[in-house]
């Protein structure tokens, strides 16, 4: 028996591919800047904490062709991406999904029971809600980790005229690490989120994209793990 | 803790033996057409090339430069940590001609540095007469373009006073810092080129500047990044419009504030 529901709001979904092609295209164009100096120590110094000082990421990896395409694009996208985010945050907080966001007391605990049920240490799914424990751990850390990669994105943007921004977050070597650590974090995060959409619950595509989902055929109701139990139990 | 490893809560592994292949995969295929279509974004960028993503991305370099024109202080100054120390002989030597630029005086004559366009003195300043007038010492913090960063002492003339010197009119809006190192230019906005840090420089890190960068003089301020301050200086023209630049023409922004 299906039991489909309305489960992201028009929005949300908008919001939703609009952030993964702007974080795409961020990321990717980000990534051709650093090649231009693959490193953090300013000339004359040693950086204390990159392992891989001058060696540049793989070019399929970056966007933008050359140094002043990827700034073009980088600085172009980034209004984008922030008036995007203003949006969906805005959206989330008057419209009342941010119930489904925040963590609720016991997070940690029922984190660690995902974590469990995924490891096949505990035999069945944690009752969730609309997310489970991870993923509103998750959903919720990504907008704060957005919030510190714009504002160091704005301190090595504009290090003097913005000096006061450049200067709390260290300086403009440390904020350029800082910049450089959201976007990792980000993108760690997001391939997670991706992997767990095809590995446990490809049904939220169909969410993401018209808004529908079949509660019957959810995680919970599945009992499902990583690549077990894809199908819906008959 | 222990009790994880015991072999009765290990049994429904075997449940986990049930892994659905097939249904993952038809379910993969499904989405594929997303997936797929996230790496021609990000895989095949021919489509950047367009008509219509080349304005847009114009249309946000004119808005950005309107940004960076507002948030604009004169009064910002450039002032790196006491722990950093200068380090200008690590500068890379940087020109865009064959070799490196050396002004020949048997062949040019004495260097001079023309001062001209929209004033009412223009001025033909010898690098003795540019060390006359009131000299200027900074110590700066240097924002290349590619992400880098370096600590120097600067020494120079502040280009507001040497404006007032040639006496330099309302009119003017825009600066163009044009050097002997081919056609190496950049134009500035004149309230970056008044800055009272924006400085014709002819020293760096208590030394006469070097030709490797920019000797007899160059145009430098912690306003602008790197690309913006033109080396080997011949002239500085004040004009009505702005006239692009050599790194701003082929795509770099034409502003180039920091």
């Amino acid at each position: 028996m299906s039991d489909v529901q309305r489960r992201h709001h028009l929005i949300v979904r908008i919001t939703h591919w609009v952030n993964a092609i702007a974080l795409t295209i961020m990321v990717g164009s980000g990534l051709r800047i650093f090649n231009a100096y693959p490193a953090f120590a300013r000339k004359g110094d040693t950086f204390c904490c990159y392992p891989f000082e001058g060696h540049r990421i793989p070019e399929w990896l970056t966007f933008g062709g050359w140094l002043a395409g990827a700034r073009n694009w980088h600085f172009a996208m980034m209004w984008l991406l922030v008036v995007n985010g203003l949006v969906y945050l805005g959206f989330v907080y008057l419209h009342g999904e941010w119930r489904d966001l925040v963590p609720r007391r016991g997070i940690v605990r029922d984190a660690w029971q995902m974590v469990r049920f995924y490891l096949v240490l505990r035999r069945d799914h944690p009752a969730q809600g609309k997310h489970n424990a991870l993923q509103r751990l998750t959903y919720f850390a990504m907008p704060y980790i957005a919030v510190v990669s714009v504002l160091s994105g704005l301190a090595i943007w504009k290090p003097v005229q913005l000096a006061p921004l450049t200067a709390l977050l260290g300086g403009f070597v440390w904020a350029r690490y800082w910049h450089f650590l959201a976007m990792l974090a980000l993108v760690v995060l997001s391939l997670g989120h991706v992997f767990m959409v095809f590995a446990v619950d490809p049904y939220s595509l169909r969410a993401i994209i018209t808004g529908g989902y079949d509660a019957s055929r959810s995680p919970e109701a599945r009992n499902a793990r990583p690549f077990v139990n894809l199908r819906k139990k008959s | 803790m222990s009790r994880i490893w015991l072999p009765r809560r290990r049994r429904h592994l075997a449940e986990g033996l049930g892994i659905d292949r097939r249904a993952f995969l038809a379910a993969s295929l499904r989405a594929g057409g997303g997936a797929a279509a996230a790496l021609a974004l990000a895989g095949c960028d021919s489509w950047t090339r367009t008509r219509a993503a080349q304005s847009w991305v114009r249309g946000a370099e004119r808005w950005n430069e309107r940004v960076e024109r507002k948030i604009f202080r004169p009064g910002a100054r450039n002032v790196p940590s006491a722990r950093l120390a200068a380090t200008g002989a690590r500068f890379p030597a940087y020109f865009i001609g064959d070799q490196l630029p050396v002004w020949d005086e048997a062949a040019r004559g004495v260097w001079r540095l023309e001062v001209n366009g929209l004033c009412a003195r223009p001025q033909r300043l010898t690098l003795d007469e540019l060390k006359l007038l009131p000299r200027t010492e900074a110590r700066l913090e240097h924002f290349c373009v590619e992400g880098w960063s370096a600590v120097a002492v600067r020494t120079g003339v502040r280009l507001s006073d040497l404006a007032r010197h040639a006496g330099v009119s309302a009119d003017a809006r825009y600066v163009d810092f044009q050097s002997f190192d081919d056609d190496y230019h950049e134009s500035w906005d004149i309230e970056s080129a008044m800055h009272s840090q924006t400085l014709i420089v002819y020293g760096q890190d208590g030394e006469l500047l070097g030709p490797e960068y920019g000797a007899p003089a160059r145009v430098y301020s912690p306003v602008k990044l790197g690309y913006k301050c033109t080396k080997y200086l011949t002239r500085i023209v004040f004009l009505a419009e702005r006239n692009g630049g050599y790194w701003s023409d082929q795509g770099y922004e034409w502003y180039g504030g920091v």
